[in-house]
């Protein structure tokens, strides 16, 4: 089976962009294995963020998944185009990682 | 603590001054945060990831072993004894005493702080994890240990005086002062900008190794970075060659959204049957080579890790190339009333326990070995700590059930307080020069696009879990360390960038310059080791050999690996 993944990318100063990407998935594979095999097999520079990979404990990957918030790790990559963006009501870092720390849990702390 | 320049890339590094700088926010630094800042020091907590979601303890959905005597009475000499059996002659006796006689007080001040232990009539149940000798080992319910202690460490640090936390901070090298730990060089991970932190004491607290393997149950920042930062910085690693293979990780189907160890807490609960591809039970086939046993859990981790391994090589694995595991036996009400929530979680997975059997198979998931360090938890760096995962010694070839998020509590917390205690009597040794070979290395990276970096670092824990996994040979592991010779040869030493904001490609070379070296004290010590102890399976060298009852050492020497060897420390040695 192949899903297709229509990223935005761009850092916080650059216009953002759609770029798609193929990608072989099992049945039962979530969006963020989609993204990581991405990495290894398109494209390294993309970033997003997941720390646990599996568990569901450490809600890094959050990000807007078909224009719901949601967590890669346990959506399901499908057939058919599925659409990620950075969250939208948090400051955009790049491509699909958002400025999700706590504001004193940052180096510069920003208003 | 001052912060001087601002996110323009082109400036000059950003500057902190701290007493005690604690590198990785995952249990263990997180207490030794609080226990330094309790003590009087000024504390920066950094991580990687975000403060207190990366690591391993946010993952353990498993249980804490600590000697409280609330089922059946219970003494930590008895824990003890447990823990230097497993350890099968290679413990540090007295950081394995460390661990046992702390840890009831820190499974209690953890009950203060409301983690929230699972009671039974009041009492604070303890389940018996296989080695154990009687029930002892404490649990948050539903399989939610890890997250209710990250959570609770995590408040007592909101409302703690003194510590900054500063997340997404990414510790290149730690800063060296004439020997002596005075801070460190890290990478501000949402910016790309180069960042020092000046420290009268350094804590690695980055966990373990299993990031190295293709299947682990460990967060993707568990490289084994603090090793490599250890280990260039004139510190000592102690029984790198054992690894633990947790035997039965989730293998098939596909599982998203919980743990891949999640099912050892389900056999604790109800059983369970190991079958293989004949759906007959295998582990009695395999017992009798261990006199541990406690019946109702037949195997401790090492001989099931051998037993699985052994069946699918024999033809008689699970399609997915494990064992099955399975509770057919068992009545639907009796696994709901044990797991609750969790068994609506599986059904959304496709996974009906009553009905079908899931698939499992071995998956690195805890390292034994570590930083040497002494019953201070200083290495012999002055200034420069370590705790919980990153320590070695403790746990020695193997390490039993429960004891490494109470290690992370106990070790931690006496780094912390020994760390603050040192620092304060410390006058700063920092000098902006001890920072210039990381800034140099970071200064010179170079937009790179080939080889595609996130493709090495498969290849690596492909690597590593073929020729340096559960059973080794001598061919296996030369091979290995010619493969690590050829990825460092292909990453090269000047780092490869793609983008100044979070760059992916940068954080993949600096892992990977750690993960090779750190492999390679892994695969080196394994080779030299002749023998078959605890975690370390040598199929060319099956069977304990006495005169390997040593430990062995690894440090760099003018860059190269060095190898020596050591007799395992006892309490006695140490009064």
């Amino acid at each position: 089976m192949k899903a297709t993944l229509a990223i935005q990318r761009g850092a916080l100063d650059e216009t953002p962009r759609t770029e798609s990407f193929e990608v072989a998935f099992e049945h039962g594979q979530s969006v963020l294995d989609g993204l990581r095999a991405l990495r290894r097999e398109a494209d390294p520079s993309l970033a997003f963020r997941f720390s646990c990979i599996n568990a569901n404990a450490c809600k890094e990957c959050m990000m807007l998944i078909d224009g719901k918030v949601d967590y890669a790790c346990t959506v399901r990559l499908k057939e058919g185009v599925t659409t990620l963006a950075p969250l939208p009501k948090k400051a955009l870092i790049r491509d699909l990682v958002t400025e999700i720390a706590p504001p004193d849990e940052r180096l510069w702390p920003r208003p | 603590m001052t912060t001087a320049g601002n996110n323009d890339a082109a400036a000059a590094p950003t500057h902190i001054e701290t007493d005690v700088l604690v590198i990785g926010a995952g249990g263990a630094g997180m207490y030794a945060a609080l226990e330094a800042a309790g003590a009087g020091a000024a504390v920066i907590l950094a991580d990687r990831s975000l403060i207190g979601r990366g690591g391993a303890t946010v993952m353990a959905q498993m249980t804490v072993a600590a000697a409280l005597g609330e089922q059946t009475p219970d003494h930590w000499e008895h824990h003890l004894s447990d823990t230097l059996a497993a350890g099968r002659g290679l413990c540090d006796e007295r950081l394995a005493a460390l661990l046992c006689e702390d840890g009831p007080r820190r499974l209690r001040e953890m009950d203060d702080w409301k983690v929230g232990w699972a009671r039974e009539d009041g009492r604070i149940k303890q389940a018996q994890a296989p080695g154990h000798d009687r029930p002892r080992c404490a649990y948050v319910d539903f399989l939610s240990t890890g997250p209710a202690v990250s959570r609770t460490l995590r408040s007592q640090l909101n409302a703690a005086n003194g510590v900054r936390r500063i997340g997404e901070l990414m510790i290149v090298d730690i800063a060296i002062r004439d020997g002596e730990a005075c801070g460190a060089t890290a990478l501000h991970m949402p910016t790309g900008h180069a960042v020092t932190l000046a420290a009268k004491a350094v804590i690695i607290a980055t966990g373990g190794l299993t990031g190295l393997y293709r299947r682990n149950s460990a967060s993707s920042n568990m490289g084994g970075d603090g090793y490599a930062l250890a280990l260039r910085a004139g510190a000592e690693l102690i029984d790198m060659e054992f690894v633990q293979f947790f035997p039965i990780g989730h293998l098939a189907p596909r599982l998203v959204g919980m743990d891949p160890i999640m099912w050892d807490p389900f056999r604790y609960k109800l059983g369970g049957k190991l079958l293989n591809a004949e759906m007959r039970e295998f582990e009695q086939d395999y017992a009798t080579r261990d006199n541990r046993s406690d019946g109702r859990y037949v195997l401790t981790r090492d001989l099931a890790t051998y037993a699985i391994t052994k069946e699918v090589e024999a033809g008689r694995g699970s399609p997915a190339g494990g064992a099955y595991l399975s509770f057919q036996h068992l009545p639907e009400a009796e696994i709901r009333s044990a797991f609750g929530p969790v068994v609506d979680r599986l059904a959304a997975n496709g996974i009906d326990l009553a009905k079908h059997p899931v698939e499992v198979a071995p998956i690195a998931h805890y390292h034994m070995g570590g930083v040497r360090v002494d019953e201070a938890l200083q290495a012999r760096v002055p200034g420069l700590y370590a705790c919980g995962e990153a320590v070695g010694g403790a746990n020695g070839a193997n390490r039993l059930s429960g004891n490494a998020i109470t290690e992370a509590f106990v070790f931690g917390a006496r780094a912390g307080r020994n760390a603050a205690r040192y620092a304060l009597q410390s006058s700063t040794l920092w000098s902006p020069q001890a920072a210039d070979p990381a800034l140099d290395l970071l200064r010179s990276a170079q937009r790179r696009d080939a080889p595609n970096l996130a493709a090495v670092v498969a290849e690596l824990k492909a690597l590593m879990a073929d020729m340096v996994g559960p059973f080794r040979t001598e061919e296996k592991l030369r091979s290995a360390l010619e493969a690590i010779e050829r990825l460092k040869t292909e990453i090269g030493d000047i780092p490869f960038s793609s983008a100044a904001a979070f760059d992916p490609v940068l954080v993949d070379w600096l892992d990977l310059r750690n993960m090779l070296l750190v492999a390679q004290s892994v695969t080196v010590p394994a080779l030299a080791r002749t023998e078959s102890r605890g975690a370390h399976q040598r199929e060319d060298h099956p069977g304990l050999d006495d005169t390997w009852c040593v430990n062995q050492l690894v440090a760099l020497s003018r860059g190269k690996i060095e190898l020596n060897r050591s007799a395992p420390a006892t309490r006695r040695a140490a009064a």
